[in-house]
């Protein structure tokens, strides 16, 4: 590792109204380092960064960044201009390409004086093309953004801000939405780049890459930069304390033999534009007391699997039973009626109905009990009652029960339809993403109550993009892939992720 | 048959190009401001303003040339109002919209007459003649069709190609194609969505008053009510039908204009036996057709009528 400063933030503060979300934090980089910004969701990585580049403005504190011959320069705040012309590209989670453009028009948007009279493709070409040979990035240049995947788009971002001469190179958690071989080659990838003087700051929780991949680590908890070490000197225990403050409580689970089929798919197919919308002949059972892991990339099928069996799409050929009953009318009463509790993938969207009250958002699945209605008219003072205690077992803190749902955080919307979902007891349980954008905290709590439901025998079919989060959760492990589902035969992960990229043994 | 001898006479496809001519600079408008992700449906307003503003710069003694300045800086400057209320202060685009046109032609209405209070007949200018080009005129057939129509249809003409040119040639195309498909992509670049957005209405607006200048200084030579009649809703439609491409915008504006050049020839051949509404009709209808067909593939520009905030990401 070099050792030439090329970065410096100092004492960097932003609130947002009464929110602190970043206080005064200080960090450096060097010439060729990979720095890992780690910590739970909300501790301010984003935010960090956003300042950096510009999209937001701080409220107290400066940002140097070195020149090209090394001397330190303050950075015009707020103007993500400056901070491309500074030399720091930045690859947001969510990726900034426009869809109708294609991969070459991408990479020179904004590279040219907008006055000109004509592009300068062809030079243009050239230099990508000595960008993806000196890095193995490797993207079509002249295909439509719209049709590329995840992972080539990302790289598309990433030959874009090299495109623009990034000396620093800030990548927002980039191996959320790839399958782990992806991930490794992009950390390859890295590893080339910083050869030739690229530093790099990566932002994840996923503890595993940062302790592969980094120089450095650094720690945001609250805001506030709680730690820096070396990658050499850490290992998970000593990172994860660092990020909750104490050490988290692996979730116990105890062996059980499974009891009868609960839900059992048998060439359930339903057809689609693409793999994306597509069912193929899934076989599947799950059984009372199991756990059963989907994993695979988002976007191949594992929607679709979901919306069937929450009863919002019907397959098109082969059957569904859930506890004995064959299922011929797919809609979500007759779904929740047979037994099925569905935590949504999107819970903002489809978990809750943001303008009504926290009570009513509890007892909206089952508006017709008779703690709920009298002869069409709701018992407010019983549906309050209810609501009292559910969020007192349940621990969903916010503004009160009577306040709008859209009010609660994530993880208090995710607990409230935890609460919703576990007190009709169902027999089986859709977990869709169910810990997606909650701190540690909260997802330990929905790990517990979905084992605790194993324990009363529930079966559940869980449906994850994190990797980890499958293998510490479920009984066996399916992988989803275009479509089509395969079983894993071990927890290895090696194998699950070339299977979740569509290799099979 | 009568009806193929229409086809084939140099006057039907010459007064098809004089129709579709207004319509051309009407969609080529829309066009651009959709483009940058932005629905202007100020459009039937701006061709009244540019129409009257074009009419009377002339009749107060400007040149031909000159009142298409004035009738562009008039439209430039409704596309402002529309977009300084959609664009920094993202409100509805439809109601914005709707708001210019009915502004833009109260005022143009107002305007005419507070300046001629007591006129029985509109008064006239010498408008643009057409162009007499020595040998291709004479042509058979292609003569007259292309080659004696006025500036102004040269000039539509040429703006397709110039805007084809700009949107898919240079970086400022290139931004706006971004912009009005992922505003967070161009500020990424650091490049302004503001500044492109509301450049591309001003100039959208700018070639919609054009086409209603055409109205009063080309097609006729006086200002009168009324006499936008829906051109501008045709635009809107034939935005569409064009996949918001320049060449498409041609074809569809030049399909109109034939639709309605074939609508009254054929109502002297018929025009006994069936109603004149109905031959009215036919172009409106024929296009909502054209529209089914081609529509229903619509690729929408992604960040149409979606307003966008800086600093929310």
């Amino acid at each position: 590792m070099a050792n030439t400063r090329v970065l410096s933030l100092n004492n960097l503060s932003k609130r947002f109204g009464s929110v602190v979300a970043n206080d005064a934090v200080s960090i450096e980089l060097h010439r060729g380092e990979v720095l890992a910004l780690l910590g739970e969701n909300g501790a301010g990585k984003t935010t960090l960064m956003n300042m950096l580049f510009g999209h937001y403005m701080p409220d107290s504190g400066s940002i140097d960044v070195a020149d090209e011959r090394g001397d330190m320069h303050p950075l015009t705040l707020g103007h993500p201009q400056a901070a491309l012309d500074a030399g720091i590209g930045m690859v947001h989670q969510h990726f900034t390409l426009a869809e109708n453009l294609t991969v070459l028009d991408s990479i020179l948007l904004g590279s040219e004086s907008l006055w000109s009279w004509r592009h300068k493709r062809k030079a243009a070409r050239e230099k990508v093309g000595r960008i993806m040979v000196r890095t193995g990035l490797v993207a079509p240049l002249d295909e439509q953004v719209g049709k590329l995947t995840v992972g080539e788009r990302q790289r598309v971002e990433i030959l874009k801000a090299l495109y623009h001469d990034a000396r620093i190179l800030v990548l927002d958690e980039p191996t959320a939405v790839l399958t782990p071989q992806e991930a490794d080659a992009l950390f390859e990838n890295i590893g080339a780049m910083t050869k030739d003087g690229l530093s790099v700051i990566f932002i994840s929780h996923k503890l595993r890459e940062v302790l592969a991949f980094s120089h450095r680590i650094a720690v945001l908890r609250h805001g506030q930069l709680v730690g820096e070490i070396a990658t050499s000197d850490a290992d998970e225990r000593v990172i994860a304390r660092m990020m909750v403050g104490a050490d988290t409580p692996a979730t116990p689970r105890d062996a059980m033999e499974p009891g009868a089929p609960v839900l059992e798919l048998r060439a359930a197919t339903v057809k689609g534009d693409s793999a994306r919308t597509s069912l193929h002949a899934a076989d599947l059972t799950i059984h009372a007391h199991e756990i059963v892991g989907i994993a695979g990339v988002s976007g191949n099928g594992q929607s679709v699997l979901a919306r069937m069996v929450s009863g919002l799409a019907s397959p098109d050929s082969g059957e569904m039973w859930v506890s004995g009953d064959r299922i011929n009318r797919f809609t979500p009463p007759v779904l929740q009626k047979a037994g099925v509790g569905r935590i949504p993938e999107d819970r903002h969207h489809d978990g809750v109905i943001g303008a009504m009250s926290v009570a009513e958002n509890l007892v909206i699945e089952r508006l017709s009990d008779s703690d709920v209605q009298k002869r069409g008219f709701l018992l407010h003072k019983s549906i309050r009652r209810h609501a009292e205690e559910l969020c007192k077992e349940y621990d969903v803190r916010g503004p009160g029960i009577d306040a709008d749902a859209r009010l609660l955080s994530g993880g208090n919307i995710q607990k409230l339809i935890l609460a919703r979902v576990f007190e009709c007891m169902p027999d089986l349980i859709l977990a869709n993403q169910p810990t997606r954008g909650l701190d540690l905290g909260a997802a330990a709590e929905v790990s517990r109550r979905l084992l605790e439901a194993r324990s009363r025998g529930a079966a559940v079919l869980l449906i994850s993009e994190d990797l980890d989060e499958v293998l510490a959760l479920s009984d066996r492990i399916i992988v989803i892939h275009d479509g089509q589902l395969h079983e894993a035969h071990s927890k290895d992960r090696e194998a699950i992720g070339l299977m979740m990229a569509g290799e099979h043994a | 048959m009568d009806i193929l001898q229409i086809l084939i006479s140099d006057s039907f496809w010459a007064a098809a190009l004089r129709i579709a001519t207004p319509l051309i600079f009407g969609v080529l408008g829309a066009l651009i401001c959709e483009r940058s992700g932005v629905l202007n449906l100020g459009i039937e307003g701006i061709f009244a303003a540019g129409a009257m503003a074009g009419w009377m710069a002339v009749w107060l003694g400007a040149g031909l040339w000159g009142g298409l300045l004035v009738a562009a800086m008039v439209g430039g400057f409704f596309g402002l109002i529309h977009a300084i209320l959609t664009v920094p202060l993202g409100l509805s685009q439809h109601v914005s919209g709707l708001g210019v046109t009915m502004l833009a032609t109260s005022v143009s209405y107002f305007t005419y007459r507070t300046a001629l209070p007591q006129v029985s007949s509109p008064p006239k200018i010498e408008p643009f003649q057409p162009l007499d080009i020595p040998v291709l005129s004479e042509l058979p057939f292609i003569g007259p069709v292309l080659f004696q129509q006025t500036a102004m249809t040269w000039l539509a003409l040429f703006m397709v190609a110039l805007v084809w040119w700009v949107l898919n040639r240079t970086p400022l195309g290139l931004a706006i194609r971004a912009v009005g498909d992922n505003p967070d992509a161009v500020d990424a670049q650091g490049l302004s969505v503001y500044g492109l957005r509301i450049g591309a209405i001003v100039a959208g607006s700018a070639l919609m008053a054009l086409g209603g200048a055409f109205l009063t200084m080309s097609a006729f030579d006086s200002f009168f009510f009324g006499m936008v009649n829906g051109r501008g809703w045709i635009c809107i439609a034939l935005v569409i039908f064009a996949s918001w491409r320049p060449g498409k915008a041609l074809l569809g504006a030049l399909l109109f204009g034939a639709f309605d050049a074939f609508q009254v020839r054929l109502q002297t051949e018929v025009g006994a036996f069936v109603p004149s509404q109905v031959f009215l009709m036919a172009p409106y209808v024929l296009s909502i057709f054209a529209l089914v067909i081609v529509a229903r593939r619509a690729e929408y520009p992604g960040a149409l009528l979606k307003p966008w905030f800086k600093g929310q990401r």
